[in-house]
């Protein structure tokens, strides 16, 4: 895989397996799709809702259409695809519960990753500062930014519990680097999860 | 293949044909007008059909015998475009109804007088059931179908009708059904040619008089729809046509009504009366989901074919809605597509305009596709 994909991103492409059939939902410029086409020769289709990106990533000849998490992934089949990526999108969501099932109806399995807000120094500039945080994963301002549904490493997997969907996998990032289970809620900034549904 | 007589500008066809036709009647023989640009390579891999709209013609890219003017998708059809007669092998054909050369109603009947209002009316699918006659002629087998507008719902039909011939699809500006507006619109401009004395029920071939003003008045309406309404009040506004003060009377007082006058009176040079009857119920009658049992996605099961989709923020006349109706259908037969709004000010007619996203957007999904 190229180094240049975003790190989350690169956890991503290493765990799909060659061959796939996968749905990047959020898939931005198509960089994650381009790196899964061109390294592991993954049918990659994406689902975008800025135009330029769109206009981006089918320039480079990625089937990506334009469209919004939170209402076209409904004409999707069932199990049409291996994977259902949703990379940094969660928070975004207007029903981030919603977006989640949809994801584990269409692909088998599913990454979602997404910042972590119980990161310490996002607490930290709360907790001390008082004021909304605005971090390298969380870089806009609170009336700028597109994450509408803030959500920590302890709220995702007690979302999983509550409904039953299996963590097959877990990464965890701080600066760029992998970082232990053990207080990931606490020292990573992000995080990324492979889950299905239970059998 | 310099000295294929089939090959190059201006071409036209005779097929035996028959053609049987959707509303029943069969078609026999069949001429095609039509241009191609470019070579068929080897493997005969690199054809590209383009589909034109419902007052195109053949000359995509070359002056246009009664106007003059350059072929009418040169920004996308030319050396250094996204459809490249370099790398491509481009057919574009005048379609079945038309009055540049293909069967239609101005032309000549078996008993040697026009067709008029004999000839058969028409669907889509028959006119692309015309252009893959020609493309046999051709011995053109795969391709790859690009239009906008009228053009993009016979590249919807071709991937419908022929999918093991159609390896990638654009569509611009489309839709897969028209809806009560399209269809009202159409109708406004049909009670105009045919409430205009000179009509005589279509039969005025041999007066050399035709409904020149009921005709100009549906292209005005229909014109109409082709921009936006921000698009008008840029160009135009309230703005008077070479005076100072309105007229108090019925000449053309302001810009707008001068150019659709102009564009009216223009239009009626290079394009039939009856014509325009007959390919605007082509078009009304398109629906390709009625088609495949009610569900449009049941036009595209199993299909290999690669799709690209386009729609403009300005375009009312074929809004976004209706591309993403198709996008929809598309996933859900698991076909490959893409799909974008591109934003441009000139509404519908975007499409034939300088967008250079569009291009840009052409060029990397063909080449995607190996073209």
């Amino acid at each position: 895989m190229p180094d240049t994909l975003r790190p989350d991103l690169a956890i991503i492409a290493d765990h799909v397996a060659p061959g796939s059939r996968v749905l990047d939902v959020g898939c931005g410029d198509g960089a994650l799709m381009a790196a899964l086409r061109d390294h592991a020769h993954v049918d990659a289709r994406g689902i975008e809702i800025d135009a330029a990106n769109v206009a981006t990533a089918v320039a480079r000849g990625l089937s990506v259409v334009q469209g919004d998490a939170d209402v076209d992934l409904a004409g999707y089949p069932s199990g049409a695809f291996d994977y259902a990526i949703l990379s940094q999108t969660l928070q975004t969501a207007r029903a981030p519960d919603r977006v989640l099932e949809e994801l584990l109806r269409i692909g088998r399995r599913a990454f979602v990753s997404f910042p972590n807000f119980a990161y310490w120094r996002v607490r930290m500039s709360l907790l001390w500062g008082g004021r909304m945080p605005v971090t390298r994963t969380l870089p806009e301002a609170w009336y700028a930014t597109p994450n509408i549904h803030h959500v920590t490493i302890d709220d995702f997997r007690a979302f999983l519990k509550e409904r039953g969907i299996v963590t097959e996998g877990a990464w965890f990032l701080s600066g760029d680097r992998l970082t232990s289970a053990a207080a990931a809620n606490f020292r990573a900034d992000h995080a990324v999860f492979l889950i299905r549904r239970s059998a | 293949m310099e000295h294929d007589e089939r090959f190059g500008h201006a071409r036209s066809v005779t097929l035996p044909g028959p053609l049987a036709l959707d509303g029943g009647q069969s078609l026999a023989p069949v001429t095609i007008a039509y241009e191609t640009y470019g070579t068929l390579n080897a493997d005969r891999s690199n054809a590209v059909l383009v589909c034109h709209a419902l007052t195109g013609d053949q000359h995509v890219a070359s002056i246009h015998p009664t106007t003059g003017k350059p072929g009418w998708w040169t920004r996308m059809v030319g050396p250094g475009q996204p459809i490249d007669p370099a790398r491509h092998f481009i057919v574009c054909a005048n379609v079945l109804g038309s009055c540049m050369g293909s069967s239609g109603p101005a032309m000549a009947a078996a008993d040697g007088l026009p067709f008029a209002m004999r000839f058969p009316v028409i669907t889509i699918r028959d006119m692309v059931r015309a252009q893959a006659m020609l493309l046999d002629h051709l011995g053109v087998g795969t391709i790859t179908a690009v239009g906008g507008s009228m053009g993009g719902m016979q590249v919807l039909e071709w991937a419908a009708t022929y999918p093991t011939r159609v390896r990638s699809a654009v569509v611009i500006a489309s839709a897969a059904r028209h809806s009560a507006q399209n269809i009202a619109f159409h109708e406004v401009g049909r009670q105009a040619i045919m409430a205009d004395p000179k009509w005589r029920g279509g039969d005025y071939y041999a007066s050399d008089d035709p409904p020149a003003a009921g005709l100009a008045v549906a292209r005005m309406a229909a014109h109409i729809t082709y921009l936006s309404e921000a698009g008008l009040t840029e160009k135009f506004g309230r703005r008077l046509q070479k005076r100072e003060a309105v007229g108090f009377g019925f000449d053309a007082d302001f810009q707008v009504e001068s150019y659709l006058r102009h564009q009216g009176i223009s239009f009626v040079d290079r394009f039939d009366a009856n014509s325009y009857l007959y390919i605007t119920r082509a078009m009304d009658y398109f629906d390709l989901a009625e088609e495949h049992g009610g569900l449009l996605a049941n036009a595209f099961r199993q299909t290999a074919t690669r799709f690209c989709l386009v729609s403009f923020d300005t375009d009312w006349l074929y809004p976004t809605r209706e591309s993403r109706s198709i996008v929809q259908a598309l996933n859900a037969a698991g076909a490959a597509a893409s799909f974008v709004e591109l934003s441009s000010p000139f509404g519908h007619d975007a499409f034939l305009l300088d967008v250079p996203q569009l291009n840009r957007v052409v060029d990397g999904f063909l080449r995607a596709g190996g073209l």
